[in-house]
């Protein structure tokens, strides 16, 4: 069997998988997206009012510009935390097996349940609260904060806790590649702690600071149940956009709003992309 | 041992804080599941008690916890197995540069960053229109699927690039075949990674909710129990299941690890590499 062959029966499965449950199915959002809806049926037509109806409301602009909030500020404080942290075990932490031990503790909890580790903020954050009860203690306020739970500041406080790990393993894998030459020899030649960092390091981190913007960015433009749980129903994004008009059985209308929130996804990538090439940092 | 500078205690303190941020939520809740009959979803402890939990072994006034959790546990088996084999096949393909190889990595690489919610919808539409019954291990597999295999072939890419070839080489110099060559020294070599894969495979399909929500069908899995009762329970029960299933994530975390550890263990100490010549 030619070698040519022999890869492609490999890769075989993987391509059925990718096929059936994502070229298929985007393929049919496609589709939908452009058929009409009753009630409680839909039915097979080629018609953009789906489409019409969601770019002549208000509301969309208003979502999209929120979704892109989400994603802008919790990019910001994952980076900032995910490259500390993964500054400390590259840099400060000196034995290997150290840094291969805190690494696992930083990354158990990407194993575990989003949804519980969404749960678990509420007895930090209610009204009687961890938090509140703490800071009234301290007598640093007279009243509970009512905008600890259920607000914008909850939904990006539980973005940034389930997706830091996105930036910290990237950033932390660029950084373990850095021949500490380099370092000294910045070092060698006069520059400050922070000169190293910004002109060496960081730039030779780029790659790694790329991929977990990819992974941060989509997978908060992509989310509807952070939002959903953690503002309790009261914020919005184009995720959650979608799942209402899924619970209301308005596919064609859901699918409309997927492929404008698809799109907008791919481009964000594409750009992202242009930087970077990922088959090389890995 | 030499003297650690300032900077090392400062991102130190940093480095705790974040992992108090990272644990200590789900260390709160579970100290609350121990909350006397009488206590709430927060601070003060009303006492001290296993209520929360025994009230999880009871049958159950909402939903059905424990078939939901072996509905959970069988699919995150299936979608493991899948994710090993399809990886281990899909790295091996991608070492040798096959026509259309760029077009699956990028497609995989999509399907890992493309919205959940849209494989959940797309699939579950797919299988209106066919006609068929939407059901956890069918759909609710494949979609799985689309988001366990990107990181299986991300590692199985990672695990190759740092392969030595030259191991392969000598077994084929010394007349192994392609099979043997593949059996009996390029698995033994990756197999702890290997292992990395189905700690993924397992742990990512056993809490996956979003491309799971519109392809379980009727039989709901254990984070699409949990989500249900997030709307209509209220009380302390909810930390006790969520304490419960993830001391149940950290124990197969767990045993990953101490296979990972056995392994190389015994790969240090059997291993007859280098001994043949004396």
């Amino acid at each position: 069997m030619s070698r040519q062959l022999v890869a492609w029966i490999q890769a075989a499965p993987m391509a059925v998988v990718m096929l059936a449950f994502l070229v298929a199915p985007i393929a049919m959002i496609v589709i939908v997206s452009f058929w009409g809806a009753t009630e409680y049926s839909i039915y097979p037509a080629f018609q953009f009012d789906n489409y019409q109806f969601l770019f002549g409301s208000p509301v969309t602009y208003t979502v999209f510009l929120n979704t892109f909030k989400y994603a802008a500020i919790t990019w910001a404080f994952t980076l900032v935390i995910g490259f500390t942290v993964a500054y400390f075990l590259a840099f400060e932490v000196r034995s290997l097996k150290w840094q291969i031990g805190l690494f696992l503790v930083c990354t158990i909890p990407f194993w575990t349940s989003n949804i519980i580790r969404m749960i678990s903020w509420i007895p930090f954050l209610g009204r009687n609260g961890l938090a509140n009860s703490t800071l009234i203690s301290w007598g640093v306020i007279d009243e509970p904060l009512e905008w600890l739970l259920f607000s914008d500041f909850s939904v990006i406080l539980a973005f940034v806790h389930l997706y830091t790990l996105f930036m910290v393993v990237p950033i932390f894998n660029s950084m373990m590649r850095i021949d500490r030459a380099l370092i000294e020899a910045a070092y060698d030649n006069g520059a400050s702690a922070w000169q190293t960092l910004w002109h060496v390091i960081v730039p030779l981190c780029k790659p790694g600071i790329m991929i977990g913007t990819i992974f941060v960015t989509t997978l908060v433009m992509g989310d509807f149940i952070t939002v959903r749980f953690m503002s309790g129903s009261q914020r919005a994004n184009v995720g959650r956009l979608i799942s209402n008009d899924i619970g209301l059985l308005q596919y064609p209308s859901a699918s409309a709003t997927a492929v404008v929130l698809l799109c907008t996804v791919l481009i964000v990538i594409a750009l992202l992309l242009r930087l970077v090439d990922i088959r090389k940092e890995l | 041992m030499e003297k650690r500078s300032r900077t090392f205690y400062l991102l130190g303190a940093f480095f705790v804080l974040f992992v108090l941020f990272l644990y200590g939520p789900i260390f709160t809740i579970g100290i609350l599941s121990f909350q006397g009959p009488q206590g709430g979803l927060t601070f003060p402890m009303n006492g001290v008690s296993m209520h929360w939990f025994r009230d999880l072994f009871q049958e159950q006034a909402v939903g059905d916890i424990w078939g939901s959790f072996r509905r959970s546990f069988a699919l995150g088996l299936m979608v493991m197995v899948t994710t090993v084999t399809v990886s281990v096949l899909g790295g091996l393909a991608f070492r040798k540069r096959f026509k259309g190889a760029s077009v699956l990595f990028y497609l995989t690489i999509a399907s890992l960053v493309i919205p959940s919610i849209l494989v959940s919808l797309g699939v579950g539409l797919i299988f209106n229109q066919l006609g068929l019954p939407v059901h956890w291990a069918s759909s609710g597999y494949g979609s799985q699927l689309t988001w366990t295999l990107p990181f299986g072939l991300l590692i199985m890419f990672a695990v190759f690039n740092r392969f030595d070839k030259s191991y392969e080489e000598a077994a084929r110099d010394q007349g192994a075949t392609a099979w043997q060559t593949f059996a009996h020294v390029v698995l033994p070599i990756i197999a702890p990674s290997l292992l990395g894969v189905a700690l993924f495979g397992f742990t990512l399909s056993y809490d996956e909710f979003a491309r799971t929500l519109l392809t379980a069908g009727s039989y709901n899995t254990l984070p699409l129990e949990i989500f249900g009762m997030t709307t209509n329970v209220t009380t302390p029960v909810i930390f006790a299941l969520g304490t419960l299933t993830t001391i149940f994530s950290f124990l197969v975390i767990g045993v990953f690890f101490l296979l990972v550890w056995v392994m190389s263990r015994r790969k240090d100490t059997t291993s007859d590499a280098g001994k043949g010549m004396v």
